[in-house]
């Protein structure tokens, strides 16, 4: 690469990554604010399992609802399609997050939107509105309570459910403090009456709602939101408009469906039974109706995601529900956190699609996985994670050809007893690996004879 | 029954006293085990870095020379899970291929094996046997047999060591941050031994113990069921 040139400026995210989570990984705050964190998850995930007669028959249904949807999803959404018109909405369809970005603009431009409640969504995230947002002069106010301390801090999320399970209260007291001026030693309660105060004034000065959608429900044409706030249910109803950008993939065929994914979800992102409030957005205001937006848009996002449709093998990676539970189980993602992807989506799940949607460039991602299998074991819709890390890893591999031909030399070797058995004699004498294992860890001591010596031996 | 062992090339060459404790272990359960001399190894090295080409080339050499026999054993749940549960992803049918524990509990109907071992012992579950082979019960119920032995579980018992093959060179401070878990978990046990089917995490775990001298010592399950 030539050094003067100025993508040599740029790190790749490869580096950037290599960089980032060495870091974190040696960050021993870190490390226990999220093992409290996580911990405490972890005892909620277990009561709420234990609520359920069968876990796994849940999960197992949840698997096949999903695979019957991905596998028609031409047919769900345009039934989803024909319902929201039906309902006196709108649709769009974004092939990528430019063609997403410059809808929402274009409806903010037409309505003259000068600022925009946002309820937490990772489609926005993925397409990076908030930026876009800003130059174009519209105000972006987060209002999930997670989010909303992001946004003071211009951090993207840590997380896909818990924006900021990497921060302390008292971390958060001292944001609050600088942008507000308000007391370091302020109270959780405090601190979330400050937020719910400054949040309470945009609402109800917002020309425009914007949110995710956890759901798209074919048979009704509505979107399920799930917040526990109240925050969802504000910014869909009192603005004018209300714009939701969902993937495609978060399609379930029928309202009836909600009843295991609704519990489902919940279970796995927080292990709540429910979270506190369930939407249904079924519509603009209707005649006669004392609320709820004028217009309302749902923006279908592809992405990237077809191409993941076209993978018959990753195919199932978009069952996914974006609970976080892989992303908790994951040993990784507990040493490395969150920012350290560089990713929208972290974790298990990150690693998988990310090469898919956003290209080779985060094919570095499924190596950076010991193979544990824990995000398999904790999925509630059976998307076979690690292997998927596999997967990508194969299809990666021939494009690192001085690591390919390493390993043409290693099966050539393993390929004969003799070559083999001079090699382990080899590698017993030098050391079976170079610096970067030995320079926190110790190894054995060498045997004087292998295994086979002995056997021969006797 | 006609039984061969199935040495992965990680213990031939590092760990030979595992091979050979587990050889003591069967021939005391009457079983006279061959050890087929051309065997190296299962392939999942390439396997796991993508090299599926190269790794099924290994594939195919094992079932030939494991052709034949009516239970293979190995003393590792990574090389078994390669074997039964990724061999098929290659387009490779194996041949029957137990885990040590699994084949002693599950194949010989045995928990007891005759073993003695005076000592506190904590137990790390790989992650290949305990996610890929679903191995969580065989190991226990072996050492539960084990005269004057006291297992204590450690509350971290199902977190990956951090090994994971080339993963822990290639992102040497994550797989080292993740031994530390492990490590300070084992050590809060305040056992003597730390026992686990697979040496490539007792390798791992080891590595940490020994740089930061816990007094812990790393014994694979067949050291333990080989002491009388």
């Amino acid at each position: 690469m030539n050094p003067f040139h100025p993508s040599s400026l740029i790190p790749h995210p490869s580096d950037s990554f290599t960089t980032a989570s060495t870091a974190k990984a040696g960050d021993l705050h870190h490390r226990a604010v999220i093992q409290k964190n996580i911990g405490s998850y972890d005892a909620a995930v277990a009561r709420g399992k234990s609520r359920y007669a069968n876990w796994q028959e849940a999960r197992s249904r949840a698997a096949a609802i999903k695979y019957e949807t991905i596998n028609h999803l031409d047919r769900y959404l345009e039934q989803f399609e024909r319902n929201v018109l039906a309902n006196g909405g709108h649709v769009h369809w974004a092939e990528d997050a430019e063609q997403a970005r410059q809808i929402i603009l274009s409806l903010c431009r037409q309505h003259g939107v000068r600022k925009a409640v946002k309820v937490k969504s990772m489609a926005t995230e993925e397409i990076h509105l908030n930026d876009a947002l800003t130059a174009a002069g519209i105000q972006p106010v987060e209002t999930d309570l997670g989010e909303f301390i992001c946004q003071l801090r211009g951090e993207p999320p840590y997380h896909i459910v818990t924006p900021v399970m990497h921060l302390t209260k008292a971390e958060i007291a001292q944001t609050f403090h600088e942008k507000f001026g308000t007391s370091l030693d302020a109270t959780a309660e405090e601190l979330a009456g400050i937020a719910r105060a400054k949040l309470r004034q945009e609402f109800l000065t917002a020309d425009m709602g914007i949110s995710g959608a956890n759901f798209l429900v074919a048979d009704t044409g509505m979107i399920a939101i799930t917040t526990n706030e109240g925050n969802g249910r504000l910014s869909v109803s009192l603005p004018r408009i209300h714009v939701a950008l969902a993937g495609i993939e978060k399609l379930i065929p029928r309202l009836d469906d909600l009843a295991l994914f609704w519990p489902l979800l919940s279970t796995s992102g927080t292990g709540q039974a429910l979270t506190c409030y369930s939407t249904l957005v079924g519509g603009p205001r209707r005649d006669g109706e004392p609320d709820g937006p004028e217009e309302f848009h749902v923006i279908l996002l592809d992405n990237g995601r077809t191409k993941l449709l076209a993978d018959a093998e990753q195919r199932d990676t978009l069952h996914c529900i974006r609970c976080g539970a892989c992303l908790n189980a994951c040993p990784v993602y507990k040493t490395i956190g969150g920012h350290s992807y560089g990713t929208t989506y972290q974790g298990p799940i990150g690693s998988v699609i990310t090469p898919h949607l956003r290209g080779e460039e985060f094919s570095h991602l499924p190596y950076a996985s010991s193979l544990c299998g824990a995000c398999t074991d904790v999925c509630p819709v059976g998307i076979d994670l690690h292997h998927h890390l596999l997967h990508n890893r194969r299809n990666s591999a021939p494009r690192h050809p001085f690591q390919h031909l390493a390993f043409r030399l290693w099966a050539w070797t393993m390929q004969s007893t003799m070559r083999y058995r001079l090699a382990g004699k080899l590698l017993r004498f030098a050391g079976p690996f170079a610096k970067p294992w030995t320079q926190t860890r110790d190894l054995p001591a060498t045997p004087p004879q292998s295994f086979r010596e002995w056997w021969s031996r006797q | 029954m006609r039984v061969a062992i199935f040495i992965p090339c990680f213990i031939d060459q590092l760990y030979p006293q595992v091979g050979i404790a587990m050889v003591k272990v069967l021939r005391r359960l009457g079983i006279n085990p061959e050890f087929p001399a051309a065997q190296t190894c299962c392939g999942q090295p390439a396997f796991n870095t993508g090299y599926w080409d190269e790794a099924r080339q290994l594939a195919q050499r094992y079932c030939e020379i494991f052709a034949g026999y009516d239970a293979i054993v190995c003393p590792s749940g990574s090389c078994t899970a390669m074997v039964r549960i990724f061999y098929p992803e290659l387009g490779v049918t194996p041949p029957d291929t137990f885990e040590f524990a699994e084949f002693l509990v599950k194949k010989l109907g045995k928990t007891d094996v005759g073993a003695r071992f005076p000592g506190k012992v904590t137990f790390h579950d790989g992650c290949h046997g305990l996610r890929e082979l679903r191995i969580k019960s065989e190991p226990r119920l072996l050492l539960d047999k084990v005269r004057d032995l006291q297992l204590v579980e450690m509350d971290q018992a199902e977190t990956c060591c951090g090994f994971g093959g080339t993963f822990s060179v290639k992102f040497p401070m994550i797989s080292y941050a993740m031994d530390e878990v492990k490590a300070e978990s084992i050590k809060r046990t305040g056992a003597e031994y730390v026992v686990s089917l697979d040496s490539s995490c007792l390798m791992q775990i080891d590595g940490y113990l020994k740089r930061h001298k816990i007094p812990v010592k790393p014994l694979h399950l067949a050291e333990i069921l080989a002491s009388t």
